[in-house]
């Protein structure tokens, strides 16, 4: 699989990573290289094979809802790079 | 004997005798740190006056009456599991300053139990890597010959325990981080089984694959700090509600009977020779010991490294999609929100997890999905099949750890995929979720060899009896890394 330069743009955008034309081109050719690579598990048959997304048996593991304490809000937010009334501040979303 | 140099069954019967203090000892490890550490670079963090101060109140404890199993004990944490109040980076730039506001599970656990935390230990950022050279910050150094690595990602926590600079460490393991740099540096080390460890303040790499693991000089040791962070935490639903063993009653020295199983695809073409025969006679060795020994298939063995490769990164590529600059870490805004979040992004991360991010996002992504994620998936389940199988027959599996020795700085770094193949003999239990342990088993180059104990899921006891039957039956585990200008102790070593 050779993924051209507007792919890994594409992937990059979806991903939120800005990267540099050099990064770019050395992501196309490892990325590349990799996925070549990893074709290899396309020679399974694997049609009648579940597949398994966690090892355990666990499935839907339920508490009781009750009401613990939380951390202190300016304990939460202490490490944030800008605040404002207790919460996270950031940059208008639309418009 | 220096005191860093102890064991923690050493040190614990100094202690319960009252011939030394947990402040001494404590005090001995800080001064090997600061004397070693600079060429070591085994720590992002060292914290020595919380470490004494916790040392004070474990003497306190201890003149109380309390026995508590790690009291005293100090004690390395890799710096991908949060510690309160104390810088927790996850060796990323993205998250350089970053105080975590609770404790992992791990870490009540261990402080409950009186270990003494000397700071937090290298590792390739966000765990994704095998030599620590991915670390946002610097490379830690192999004790055992300065030039080569300790192995990764948890690479600083295996150094730390082999140069003296901590008793014990706390690393992760998602595809070998424990158990390869376990062998590189000559200790021992244990992946639990998936769901055996609360993962709680753990940061995510890879949900499906990620266990906290142990290290220590001497299997005893992975036995006794294993006994303590083992055990269901409701603050983490994939952590298994089973009683939790007395690892320390494993610890047998008689295999005899014990059904041992050689996966033949473990010793293939490439494997260096001075590997192959450290773990051959390894194997005399549990023969030897009255173990029944058969060669054993695992066929979808090569299909571990491509299927962990398109699983992990897909689910980092999801769990690293909180470090936007909003909550905590580096932010480097833009004009627009989404301009801030590429900029954050793309200049925080390294490019290994650059490189694992766009990876697990294109098998994610849209007309991919079924084709790489999906497909791997579906491998995952033949490769769990093939362990399954053979544990119908054996009680434990053996294979080296890696193909070769500690590897010279600098000499994968450029080539991914080479680098990815070092992780070869341990990718395929990560992905079945199995139980994994090593124990030095040799010296190839005058580096350390790792053997590696397979047992099924919850067989911790199995994989520590094993080991400790064949470290009692060899001198391996007491061989140190020549550091101290006593390189003539590892010439004699070699003959």
């Amino acid at each position: 699989m050779k993924l051209t330069l507007e792919q890994v743009e594409h992937i990059a955008e979806l991903a939120k990573l800005g990267l540099t034309d050099e990064e770019k081109e050395g992501y196309r050719v490892q990325l590349s290289a990799i996925l070549e690579y990893a074709d290899m598990i396309q020679q399974l048959d694997t049609e009648a094979i579940p597949p398994t997304a966690t090892v355990l048996p666990l499935r839907n593991v339920m508490r009781d809802d009750e009401v613990t304490p939380s951390l202190p809000v300016e304990e939460v937010l202490a490490n944030a790079p800008d605040v404002e009334d207790n919460c996270f501040r950031v940059k208008a979303i639309l418009g | 004997m220096a005191l860093y140099e102890l064991t923690i069954r050493e040190a614990r019967a100094l202690l319960r005798k009252g011939e030394i203090s947990s402040v001494e000892l404590t005090r001995a490890v800080l001064e090997r740190i600061e004397a070693l550490d600079s060429k070591v670079r085994a720590y992002l963090t060292v914290t020595p006056e919380r470490a004494l101060e916790q040392a004070k109140e474990a003497d306190a404890r201890r003149a109380a009456g309390d026995d508590a199993p790690l009291l005293g004990i100090p004690m390395a944490i890799k710096d991908v599991i949060c510690t309160k109040g104390v810088e927790t980076t996850c060796g990323s730039r993205i998250l350089k300053g970053f105080v975590p506001p609770y404790d992992a599970t791990v870490i009540v656990k261990l402080r409950a139990a009186g270990a003494v935390l000397l700071g937090k230990t290298n590792t390739d950022e966000f765990a994704m890597g095998s030599s620590t050279e991915n670390s946002g910050y610097f490379t830690t150094h192999n004790p055992w010959d300065l030039t080569r690595v300790p192995g990764g990602s948890s690479g600083g926590s295996a150094a730390a325990v082999a140069a003296g600079e901590a008793l014990a460490a706390l690393g992760s393991d998602t595809g070998g981080s424990v158990r390869q740099p376990a062998a590189f540096c000559g200790v021992a080390g244990i992946k639990p089984t998936y769901g055996r460890v609360s993962r709680y303040g753990l940061v995510a790499f890879a949900s499906s694959l990620d266990q906290i693991g142990a290290f220590g000089r001497e299997v005893a040791d992975v036995a006794s700090v294993l006994g303590v962070i083992a055990g269901h935490d409701p603050r983490d639903s994939t952590s298994v509600n089973l009683p939790v063993p007395n690892y320390e009653e494993a610890l047998i020295p008689d295999i005899r009977g014990m059904r041992i199983g050689i996966p033949k695809e473990y010793f293939v073409e490439g494997i260096q020779p001075g590997v192959e025969k450290a773990l051959r006679e390894a194997i005399r060795t549990l023969e030897g010991l009255g173990a029944v020994v058969d060669e054993v298939s695992l066929p979808h063995t090569s299909y571990a490294l491509p299927a962990y490769y398109l699983i992990a990164p897909a689910e980092a590529s999801a769990n690293l999609a909180r470090y936007d600059g909003v909550k905590y870490g580096l932010s480097i805004p833009g004009e627009t929100m989404w301009d801030g979040y590429r900029n954050t992004r793309g200049q925080g991360f390294g490019p290994e997890v650059k490189r694992r991010i766009m990876l697990g996002t294109y098998a994610l992504s849209a007309g991919y999905y079924d084709a790489y994620y999906l497909k791997a998936q579906k491998v995952r389940t033949l490769i769990k099949q093939d362990f399954d199988k053979a544990f119908e027959r054996f009680d434990a599996l053996v294979t080296p750890t890696t193909p070769m020795v500690a590897f010279k700085i600098g000499e994968k770094i450029a080539d991914p995929l080479s680098m990815y193949l070092t992780d070869i003999f341990t990718l395929a239990p990560s992905l079945a979720g199995i139980c994994g342990m090593v124990v030095p088993c040799g010296l190839a180059d005058g580096m350390p060899v790792g053997m590696q104990i397979l047992t099924g899921a919850f067989q911790e006891p199995t994989a520590l009896r094993v080991a400790y039957a064949y470290e009692q039956a060899t001198e391996w585990h007491k061989l140190r890394p020549p550091l101290d200008g006593k390189a003539e102790d590892k010439e004699v070593v070699r003959q």
